[in-house]
């Protein structure tokens, strides 16, 4: 693509130096009598793309929706950039942040929706500029600037004067992902993003998404059911199973060679 | 009606001037109530919640029109001094039809998906940069034909206030009964009266629904009026029998 250079200009993202730069600490999550994560520790480290699969329900859109602050920890605590997303140090002790620490650290965070959810008041262009503007202090200029950079990447400049509601939804889902990258986030959070999609405008975001990988040093936590996406971008595997991370590590590892049973089961009913 | 002189027609028209600012007014401070209280009813504090809701059983449990008496006779008791006649009455209409209002509100912010909040803050927008860049906007087109339905009922309301003395249509309408003796007349013309300021107000409502949908991308419905069905010759037809074709109306 042509726009790779403009890519790595567009998404540059400092302080990349392979560092931890995720830490969930004995996150458990119940939704009722029901434990969707169960004591939870895992990190992930600066510029890492990591695919987390598993069953439905075993804990993986969980895992990012707790990450975008989108559901809070019943215990354990989660890092980014080494500052507590959900707490705050009061003294010695450890208590629930307010809502404008919470806000600070998220902003290192941005997440894509399986159901784009764009914003359907605003035309496209908009859409990517208004928390760059209104959330970053960013000129309207520079934003929309940046918005079209992103736009062009994406392969929707002729598109930014309309309403979400006028487009396929790979293209909406193609917006959001420069919705999100508009922000520069140090974390680009994935969630089934082709889920929605009609299968032939699957190809089409999921190429977007792996130039993004392959050109930028952005941090990415990616849940799936494109195995082969996952084992084009990843860097570490991560397989759940009933709120555990039961195994992980390289794709060619866990793809080609998998050591747990269950593992083994899952990959052979999606392959 | 041959009977009804020009004075006595004055008078009818003056009525309806001061039922059209009864209605403009109480219609303000009805959708200030309704906003206030409306977004107070979803407030994540559950005092907020309570007192507004408190706020909304209370007033929708109870007669305008005592609530008229009440805060013209009542409340100087209280505090010694008297509303005019007029502003107890819009105070009346406003307080109770921004209760319902507020119903209207209430429903409508909580028929956006929540999935638009969630867009909200993971793009780090503050509680009240959601509310009102994405909620607000999305839930306002949904509002407009509920608040087109209570913007009548209120028009119909303000008839109330003739008991009071003030003189809107409904005051006029009995002082040229009482004048001339004559029932039917009277009492059809203001009949047809509040029925088109009635129409008015829903053609006008039209347009901002029009243009509350086409603000979140919504194309405008398209117009199939009479006109477009209707040959030229017929168009002309019914422009010189006088009846003006419900789809002019509207622009």
């Amino acid at each position: 693509m042509s726009a790779d250079s403009n890519l790595s200009k567009a998404t540059a993202n400092p302080a990349v130096d392979g560092s931890e730069l995720i830490r969930f600490d004995r996150v458990t999550k119940r939704f009722g009598a029901n434990t969707v994560l169960d004591s939870l520790d895992f990190t992930v480290s600066s510029g890492k793309h990591v695919t987390l699969i598993g069953p439905s329900g075993s804990g993986k859109t969980t895992i990012l929706r707790l990450l975008m602050t989108l559901l809070k920890p019943d215990e354990g605590t989660i890092k980014v950039g080494g500052e507590y997303l959900t707490h705050e140090k009061k003294g010695e002790k450890l208590v629930p942040a307010g809502e404008k620490h919470t806000r600070e650290v998220r902003k290192n965070i941005g997440m894509v929706f399986q159901q784009f959810n764009l914003f359907p008041n605003m035309k496209v262009l908009r859409n990517v500029t208004e928390a760059p503007v209104h959330v970053l202090g960013m000129s309207k200029e520079a934003a929309e600037e940046r918005a079209h950079e992103l736009l062009d990447l994406v392969g929707l400049t002729e598109h930014v004067d309309k309403y979400p509601t006028q487009l396929s939804g790979g293209q909406q889902q193609r917006v959001a992902i420069a919705r999100a990258l508009a922000m520069r986030p140090q974390v680009l959070l994935l969630d089934e993003v082709t889920s929605a999609l009609d299968p032939e405008l699957v190809a089409g975001v999921l190429d977007v998404l792996r130039d993004i990988a392959h050109t930028t040093d952005i941090t990415m936590l990616c849940v799936t059911h494109e195995m082969n996406f996952a084992r084009d971008i990843s860097d570490d595997v991560l397989m759940f199973d009933a709120g555990r991370v039961i195994e992980s590590g390289p794709p060619e590892k866990i793809f080609t060679e998998p050591e747990h049973e269950r593992t083994r089961e899952f990959l052979s009913a999606v392959l | 009606m041959s009977e009804i002189s020009w004075g006595l027609w004055e008078l009818l028209l003056q009525g309806v001037w001061v039922t059209v600012q009864l209605t403009v007014f109480s219609a303000a401070l009805a959708a200030v109530v309704a906003f206030v209280i409306g977004l107070a009813r979803t407030h994540r504090l559950w005092i907020v919640r309570f007192l507004s809701g408190a706020y909304f059983e209370i007033f929708r449990g109870t007669s305008a029109l005592i609530l008229m008496f009440w805060i013209f006779f009542v409340l100087p008791i209280g505090f010694g001094w008297q509303l005019v006649p007029m502003w107890a009455a819009v105070l009346a209409l406003g307080l109770s039809y921004g209760a319902y209002g507020s119903e209207v509100v209430r429903g409508a912010i909580s028929a956006v998906s929540p999935a638009q909040r969630e867009a909200g803050i993971a793009l780090s927008f503050s509680p009240a940069q959601q509310l009102r860049k994405i909620i607000l906007p999305q839930a306002w087109p949904e509002m407009v034909p509920p608040f087109n339905n209570l913007l009548i009922e209120l028009l119909k309301g303000t008839a109330l206030v003739s008991i009071m003395g003030v003189a809107d249509i409904a005051f006029g309408a009995s002082l040229v009964r009482n004048a001339t003796g004559q029932s039917a007349p009277v009492y059809t013309i203001i009949l047809v009266m509040y029925f088109v300021l009635a129409f008015l107000l829903t053609r006008g409502m039209r347009v901002v629904e029009r243009h509350a949908k086409a603000g979140i991308g919504k194309a405008p419905e398209k117009r199939v009026g009479l006109r477009s069905r209707l040959s030229p010759d017929q168009v002309g037809d019914i422009a010189r029998s006088g009846a003006a074709p419900a789809g002019g109306a509207g622009r």
